[in-house]
């Protein structure tokens, strides 16, 4: 693939207007890319906070510094702004700034619904985090809300909780559109379906999977909402409802969503290791079909999450095999990943080390994934310490890393400046280390019996969770590292050329760096 | 002042805490007391080694790889990018693996699932934050409440040994028995976990789940909630004496024996009154035990969840509206139900507490019999 950038001579031509005024009536896709990705890195540390709260109540037996009601706010809230505020939305600002310059694109399609679908975010997060000031606090239910304890026996700011998931919704939903438009439409001459790099896939099917469980989400909470003060009984077995429909409704969108979270970071590995391997990316095509048949088999397995919630033996082994179904594209993945770097020419820089640790932390979360759907054995597992190190290995050294290696990768192509290399290591080793005694040991405490989402322990515990409390503040700290390393690089450095890594391969690197203002307004030849 | 005294409480405590922290945790999932905890644990390693197994190929590869093909060593990359020889055989393989694995975890699910020709039957009902137990053969039910002092919690005297997992009154169920658990709530979805028999089962509010067990060995054996049930999720624990069939016949009479005696007293007090000192003495007791964990020690509740009760309008003015809703709860809140909970001396105690306490000095005394009056619809 290759191209011809014809608007040098157009730079000068931005039109943008300067101040807060550019940034609150942008339609450019980078402009809005980097608001996205700032929103997410803001949100991270806000919802990182939370976490250090927890780990602080948890560092000791008894309770020390919150009460039980605060707590539970604090795991509900981490819960959704991680989700919702600091990976989802990092994703979105990926998606907007690289797929146009992937596929060869002017910009997005959907110009003004992509500054609106980012600019409502900001504000459904404001509502959230008022709510914690109400009398009473924010939503204390955990951020996957079961009914009925979001309903009847939940406090007034679930009204606001509601109101605020529906805005991130709307956010998510328009955002995806706007990828599916973008990806259909605007792809530039010869740029076929194969040969679209995996990052653009796997946004394409991850974009397919919002639009078609963000509404089911919608719904839920909606349900919950009228239950809660408009008389309905969806859940509630007085009224003919249900309490487990609600647990049924949540998965149906809740399983996708955590393949939302890591599909694109499939993307961003994908593009990373076959760069720094010097290799093409080994078995293309079946990455293609494995991130596609892993989207399907999102939709069959939602019930794994509810083995102990009393179901038919037959939907239970149903439930179970699709379950251990996934494991098979989610292998040919990793299998693949390996291949791409077998007899390659490996170079380790910051982005690939990031990428490195994805494919192994990312494959342990898998694995524990894999032992949490033999339901007998999820009997013992459920709700337990076990689940959280198993989320946690998936969705921070998976989707986390991902993105911070994504960013690490493309830092230069946004900035046109080198990040700092050492300080970047600094900041992967520091990582690596604490991540893991955060996590890794949690797998110990579940198995030895301690259930999530609990204020104060049994003493047996205490050792253990002094030490992944320790890790938690190791790892918060590292972060800042990263904030450092982000800084320099926007401030200056040493100056990126157009391809940046030596075996970047792709349109983007094609364009200078810092990629112009606008670029591909005539599409590139692909040859 | 009161900053420099908790400072000086709690770094004592917090040494102490140190010293009796020292109890081991197993590493690993208990084998449990049963036979079918012994086959989870089976499946759990089975399932653990293939992990370990092919993690170590995956990643041997992986890192031979890191170490072999780095450009600091002069090679050349290869070209290559598919052999569809090797992806159907790594797509093959662990489909093979994946039909071995499901047939004894299969096997394993079935057998847990069948709760038939059960010899003793028990209702568990979860409430916040509290299980109730209820033999459906006997005429035996109670509450089982978390045990472990408040104090301790609070970190004011140190930890005993079952912090956190000590109840006032265990189940009891014989060795040798299929015991069968029916499970249900009266508010939220509460989970009911004892990790030594591999039972988890949810308690949803509406509808009754089952599991079972048989326990060979006698002994004492501990668990907690484990769905998310609130504000003290975390102090709700479970603990199960499994005892000889002899000893347990022994002890279900007693307990028949121990409930019918309450209620023939129940019927005594009706006659009786009360003084204002043993009320508030009582009230105090059963406030602390069964109120307090929501409107709080000090009658101020939590603003925007729960009420408080220091001057209420209701606590200082209407006694019958008090009366009844301790006794029937409120719907759509969590105020729960205590007609049940609580004996009518109790139950009057805690209502003149109530209405004494914490500055709400209406100087009224509720007795048993006004509670009674009010249960039988015949309120003043």
């Amino acid at each position: 693939m290759s191209a011809v950038v014809t608007d040098h001579e157009h730079e000068h031509h931005d039109h943008k207007p300067s101040g807060i005024k550019r940034w609150l009536y942008t339609t450019n896709h980078k402009d809005i890319g980097t608001m996205y990705l700032v929103f997410a890195l803001i949100m991270f540390f806000i919802g990182g906070a939370m976490a250090m709260v927890i780990r602080a109540e948890l560092f000791q037996p008894g309770m020390q510094f919150v009460e039980p009601n605060f707590f539970n706010q604090m795991t509900t809230v981490h819960g959704l702004i991680m989700v919702f505020g600091a990976v989802m939305p990092a994703f979105t600002g990926l998606a907007n700034w690289m797929i146009p310059m992937m596929i060869g694109a002017p910009d997005m399609a959907l110009p003004r619904m992509n500054n609106w679908s980012f600019w409502i975010l900001p504000f459904a997060f404001l509502i959230l985090l008022m709510s914690l000031f109400m009398p009473g606090g924010g939503p204390s239910f955990g951020w996957t809300f079961y009914a009925p304890l979001s309903t009847t026996y939940s406090g007034d700011s679930t009204a606001l909780f509601v109101f605020s998931v529906h805005i991130m919704g709307i956010s998510s939903i328009m955002g995806a559109i706007n990828v599916i438009v973008t990806i259909f439409n605007l792809r530039a001459p010869g740029m076929t379906w194969m040969k679209m790099p995996l990052f653009v896939w796997t946004w394409l099917i991850t974009a397919f999977l919002l639009i078609m469980v963000m509404p089911v989400l919608a719904g839920v909470v909606t349900m919950v909402l009228t239950d809660k003060y408009f008389g309905t009984s969806f859940f509630d077995a007085a009224g003919g409802g249900d309490p487990v429909l609600f647990q049924h409704i949540f998965w149906f969108f809740g399983h996708p969503e955590v393949y939302i979270m890591i599909l694109p970071a499939f993307g961003i590995v994908s593009s990373i290791v076959p760069t720094f391997a010097r290799k093409p990316l080994f078995g293309y095509a079946s990455m293609v079909y494995a991130t596609s048949s892993i989207a399907l088999l999102s939709f069959l397995v939602w019930a794994h999450h509810m083995f102990t919630t009393g179901m038919p033996v037959a939907g239970a082994l149903f439930f179970m095999y699709c379950t251990m179904l996934i494991a098979v594209p989610t292998g040919v993945k990793v299998f693949n990943w390996v291949a791409t770097m077998w007899r390659g020419a490996m170079t380790f820089e910051v982005p690939m080390m990031f990428a490195l640790a994805f494919i192994v932390l990312f494959t342990i979360g898998g694995f524990s994934g894999l032992m949490l759907a033999i339901t007998p054995a999820d009997f013992q597992y459920h709700d337990t310490y076990f689940v959280v190190a198993h989320f946690h290995y998936v969705l921070v050294t998976g989707a986390v890393f991902s993105i911070i290696a994504a960013a690490y990768y493309w830092l230069p192509k946004w900035t046109g400046h080198m990040y700092d290399e050492k300080l970047g290591q600094w900041h992967f080793w520091c990582s690596l280390i604490s991540v893991n005694m955060l996590f890794f040991p949690m797998h110990f405490v579940g198995l030895a019996g301690m259930p999530r989402r609990i204020p104060d322990y049994a003493l047996q515990f205490a050792d253990f969770n002094a030490f992944i409390s320790i890790g938690g503040f190791l790892f918060g700290a590292s972060q800042l590292i990263f904030v450092a390393v982000l800084v320099k690089c926007a401030r200056g450095g040493e100056k990126a050329t157009a391809q940046v890594w030596e075996g970047a391969e792709g349109l983007e690197w094609e364009v200078p760096s810092p990629a112009p203002y606008h670029t591909f307004e005539t599409p590139p030849v692909i040859k | 002042m009161t900053k420099t005294r908790s400072l000086r409480w709690s770094l004592p405590t917090l040494l102490l805490a140190a010293t009796v922290d020292a109890t081991d945790m197993p590493l690993n999932m208990t084998r449990g007391v049963t036979e079918i905890s012994q086959q989870v644990y089976d499946l759990h390693m089975t399932i653990f080694w293939i992990c370990c197994a092919i993690g170590a190929v995956v990643f041997g590869i992986m890192f031979w790889s890191i170490v072999r093909h780095r450009k600091a060593r002069g090679v050349q990359p290869a070209q290559f990018h598919e052999s569809t020889k090797v992806e159907i055989l790594w797509t093959a393989i662990p489909v093979l693996i994946l039909i071995l694995m499901a047939i004894p975890a299969t096997k394993t699910l079935i057998a847990m699932e069948d709760t038939t020709e059960a010899d003793v039957t028990v209702l568990v009902t979860g409430s916040q934050w509290k299980w109730h137990y209820k033999y459906l053969e006997n005429d035996v039910e109670f509450y089982s409440l978390l045990a472990t002092p408040k104090e301790q919690i609070t970190n004011r005297f140190a930890k005993g040994e079952n912090y956190l997992l000590e109840v006032d009154r265990p189940l009891v169920i014989p060795t040798g028995k299929k015991v069968r658990f029916l499970m249900t709530s009266d508010d939220v979805i509460h989970s009911w976990w004892v990790p030594a028999f591999a039972v988890k089962k949810d308690a949803n509010p509406g509808f009754i789940n089952e599991a079972w067990t048989r326990v060979d060995e006698p002994g004492i054996y501990r668990g907690q909630c484990a769905e998310l049930c609130g504000k003290d999720h975390g102090f709700m624990p479970i603990v199960v004496i499994a005892k000889s069939p002899a000893d347990y016949e022994q002890w279900v009479n007693g307990e028949a024996e121990r409930i019918a005696k309450a209620k023939a007293e129940e019927q005594e007090l009706l006659a009786m009154n009360m003084s204002m000192e043993e009320l508030m003495s009582v009230g105090a007791r059963t406030y602390t035990a069964y109120c307090a964990a929501c409107h709080q020690p000090s009658g101020e509740g939590l603003p925007g969840i729960f009420p408080a009760l220091k001057g209420s309008a209701m606590a200082l003015n209407d006694m019958p509206g008090h009366i009844n809703i301790v006794l029937n709860g409120k719907a759509g809140t969590s105020m729960q139900a205590y007609a049940r909970q609580l004996s009518l001396k109790e139950i009057a105690a805690v209502i003149t507490y109530e209405r004494n306490a914490w500055g709400n000095n209406t100087g009224e005394l509720v007795q048993a019999a006004d509670v009674h009056a009010v249960m039988q619809g015949k309120g003043e």
